[in-house]
């Protein structure tokens, strides 16, 4: 059965390289714009992996992480943060509040399949 | 009166006294002769007597004549002219050059050419004293000008205070700041010489940078002075300054005042602002437009199959965030500054340092061992607002305590890799995201009149992040803060002063200047008081509390006047706090139509006028009479006694100094506790017991009495 990933990222530009590069890679894909979105299709698409982008509006990146990983059947969600912030103080954050790895933007797309692999490879 | 009369008919009656007591002797020669005779011979006597009656009346006149004229003499020659030098003796004393003009008998001549001779050596001296005194006046105004030269030469401005935030000094950039700061000459509160500082400056700065400094001179480290830096914003914001604070030390290493230098660093902000703007443009949004374009790029060349719709959509893709990113340049270059970023706030600080003043701050928290600042990589530095950190701390704590019910608060710095992580920890329910968000993004009320200022936004200025964590093993919760580490820079070697008073200040500046030397010489049982208590909206005058009642007696002569009393309710600008009801009893309505302060100030001045103030814990009334300066013009610049203070002298070993306590001590029936007049006149009779036990201390005049107070650990600000 395919892997499940969700895209969570409300800039539509990077969505459609994002959408392309998992389906290529033969995953399932789903797309949220904001993070309320996010936690809806957490709970319907049910995926292994979320591409979470932490600059939104609203609702960021870190309190949707932080929301996924209050609930115990998410737990084996991976969490991958993609984002523009990249001070040392951000990726720890991110890291602290649950992600499994972060990815700074701009990031080399080879860089960020190998990584996406490695997680759904641990997760299995 | 008798004395005087006896002195102006002298002459006439003692040529009086002489003839009488003559006319005495020959009467009583006479009577010898003549007892216990028969009358035959009586009278044969008697018959003598009348024959020779004109040439012994001519004798005795001759005798008197002899007589009056030697007495004149005597008086002429001796006694007039020994008055006369006696006088010009005293002349001696004020004028040197005055000389006695010799007149009278010879040994009278004589004496007072000996007095002239004294004089003249006395003349001799005296000039040389004031030759002395004069070249010493002439160095000391010398060594003033050039200090005043050289402040004014300063590009910064200088304020030199005592620890109760007086100004000694103040040069003429100082002045300037703070008059543009306040809009101009005409609206400025005055800076001069004896105003307070608070005035001009947020209190709670520098009551911060006092303590700051005050650790540092206890805690002394190699190679750096105690200095302690904060930035400041004056008119809302319009102008930023940037404070050194100094300690100015006495020869004991005692702190008895500060120096603070000012720079207007507003432009330099201002540029700085900018250029953080840019820099976040340039990164945030930036690496989003290019990751967009990169990954457009990356798919194209590794997938060269692509269908011609997919590639024409990477390619406008690309062209879409290239001219984003023109456009994007374009604007950072013109982009103004809208709000401060803050960076320009942080001091240099050591991790152990800002632990230590939090736990100072945070009164229920306590050093967790596992997260102590540094660990084994040596001492851990970070760039700090130290102030606005430990506000943001105290008001997670207080949020903590009240709102959740945390009795306790561990709190610890760590070193994470690159990073420090302060963190606080407590035990109980987690916090749900909502509560998370409002703490977050409420106001901290860190200064009067800045509503900006957030937990959020004071992290966000040191560069760092916040993050709460639950950790449901223990129930233990955290707020993580975590801070960039800072790469220790080589001490700035500014010169450390050698101890002891650098040499410009050599005039006492601690000596309240413009004050009667001569009344601080006098005993304190000769001087007259005036006792004084306020009650008040609330503590704290900084936040607009004010006075609602002044309460006074007087002391003349050792004695309280109890019919001179002053009883005044006011009615302030604003309600009363209700805690301060709770303690005086003073509710709103009972100072409806009561006189404003502006009325009432200037009658407690003139009831005060040329006595030493006296109050408990005196420092927080004369605060509130302060902040009144500006506004009524009214300024209490007479010596003040404090006898919490003076408690502290006269029994150090006492832990209590509330006047409750000195009452009990010293037997004093509480009658009226917290009325203005009732505080008042129990503050003055135990003030009137205290004098005899300061005066076994050696305590005697106002001045001893005054440094004793200043030197015992109450003499702090406190408000």
């Amino acid at each position: 059965m395919a892997r499940k990933i969700l895209i969570v990222d409300d800039e539509p530009n990077i969505v459609i390289s994002l959408e392309f590069l998992m389906q290529q890679r033969g995953y399932e894909v789903a797309l949220a714009h904001d993070g309320e979105q996010a936690l809806q299709r957490m709970e319907t698409f049910r995926p292994d992996l979320v591409l979470l982008d932490v600059v939104m509006p609203a609702m960021d990146g870190y309190e949707v992480c932080r929301k996924i990983r209050e609930r115990s059947d998410w737990n084996p969600v991976r969490i991958l943060m993609l984002s523009a912030k990249a001070r040392d103080v951000d990726v720890s954050k991110g890291l602290a509040l649950g992600a499994d790895a972060y990815m700074t933007k701009p990031f080399s797309t080879r860089q960020l399949m190998a990584t996406v692999g490695e997680l759904l490879a641990a997760n299995t | 009166m008798i004395r005087r009369i006896f002195f102006k008919y002298r002459f006439w009656l003692l040529l009086a006294l002489m003839f009488a007591s003559q006319l005495a002797i020959v009467g009583g020669f006479f009577f010898v002769i003549v007892a216990d005779r028969d009358a035959a011979q009586r009278e044969l006597f008697e018959q003598l007597l009348l024959q020779r009656a004109v040439p012994m009346l001519l004798l005795a006149l001759l005798l008197v004549s002899a007589q009056a004229w030697a007495l004149k003499a005597l008086i002429g020659r001796y006694l007039a002219p020994m008055a006369r030098m006696a006088e010009e003796a005293v002349l001696l004393m004020s004028n040197p050059g005055y000389r006695i003009a010799p007149t009278g008998a010879r040994e009278v001549r004589e004496l007072g050419a000996k007095l002239n001779t004294l004089a003249t050596s006395h003349q001799r001296l005296h000039d040389d004293v004031q030759a002395k005194i004069e070249a010493a006046n002439a160095a000391l105004a010398e060594e003033r000008n050039r200090l005043a030269a050289l402040m004014s030469e300063l590009a910064q401005g200088v304020l030199v205070c005592n620890l109760e935030g007086r100004i000694l000094l103040c040069n003429s950039r100082a002045r300037k700041l703070f008059e543009v700061a306040q809009g101009g000459a005409a609206r400025a509160a005055p800076v001069g010489l004896g105003r307070s500082v608070f005035g001009l400056l947020e209190r709670g700065l520098i009551v911060h940078a006092l303590e700051q400094v005050q650790y540092q001179l206890q805690h002394p480290e190699e190679g750096t002075g105690p200095l302690s830096v904060f930035v400041t914003s004056l008119n809302e914001g319009r102008i930023i300054v940037r404070a050194h604070m100094a300690p100015v030390v006495d020869n004991e290493r005692t702190m008895n005042g500060f120096v603070l230098t000012l720079d207007d660093i507003t432009r330099k902000v201002e540029a700085e602002i900018r250029h953080e703007r840019l820099q976040q443009l340039l990164t945030h949004e930036t690496r989003d437009m290019l990751a967009n374009i990169r990954a457009s790029v990356e798919i194209m060349q590794d997938f060269p199959e692509l269908s011609e719709y997919k590639r024409q959509q990477f390619i406008g893709i690309i062209d879409h965030e290239s001219q984003r990113l023109t456009r994007q340049i374009e604007d950072a270059d013109r982009q103004r500054a809208g709000d401060h970023g803050g960076q320009w706030r942080l001091e240099e600080m050591r991790g152990d340092d800002l632990l230590a003043l939090l736990l100072r701050r945070l009164d229920n928290a306590v050093l967790d061992d596992d997260a102590r600042a540094g660990g084994d990589e040596g001492a851990l530095w970070l760039q700090v607002d130290s102030y606005a950190l430990a506000h943001t701390l105290t008001y997670l704590a207080h949020r903590l305590t009240h709102e959740k019910a945390v009795a306790q608060l561990r709190i610890g710095l760590r070193r994470v890799g690159r990073l420090a992580h302060l963190e606080l920890g407590w035990s109980g329910e987690p916090l749900s995201a909502d509560t998370l968000r409002s703490w977050e993004n409420e106001s901290l009320q860190l200064s009067v009149g800045q509503s900006d200022v957030t937990l959020s936004s004071v992290v966000a200025s040191h560069g760092g992040e916040v993050v709460y964590q639950f950790d449901p093993a223990g129930s233990m919760s955290y707020f993580r803060i975590l801070l960039p580490l800072a790469e220790r820079r080589a001490p700035v070697d500014i010169g450390v002063l050698p101890p002891g008073r650098p040499e410009f200040y050599d005039f006492d500046l601690f000596r309240q200047s413009g004050q009667d030397a001569a009344l601080e010489e006098r005993p304190l049982t000769a001087l007259h008081y005036t006792v004084f208590d306020t009650e008040t909206t609330g503590l704290h005058p900084a936040d607009g509390d004010e006075i609602i009642s002044i309460g006074a007696v007087r002391i003349v002569n050792g004695r309280m006047l109890e019919q001179e009393s002053f009883d005044q309710l006011v009615q302030p600008g604003q309600f009363l706090r209700p805690e301060s009801t709770a303690i005086h009893g003073i509710t709103d309505a009972m100072l409806k139509g009561r006189p404003r302060i502006a009325e009432v100030l200037p009658q407690f001045h003139r009831f005060a006028e040329d006595t030493v103030l006296v109050g408990h814990n005196a420092a927080f009334d004369m605060k509130f009479l302060q902040m009144k300066e500006a506004q009524t013009g009214v300024r209490f610049s007479q010596p003040v006694l404090d006898t919490l203070l003076l408690s502290q002298v006269v029994h150090p070993n006492q832990e209590q100094h509330t006047l409750e306590a000195l009452a009990r001590r010293f037997g004093v029936d509480i009658v009226g506790r917290h009325t203005a007049l009732g505080d008042a006149s129990v503050t003055a009779e135990v003030f009137l017991k205290m004098i005899p036990l300061l005066a076994e201390k050696g305590i005697v005049t106002l001045r001893q009495a005054l440094d004793a107070a200043q030197q015992t650990a109450y003499a702090r600000i406190r408000y």
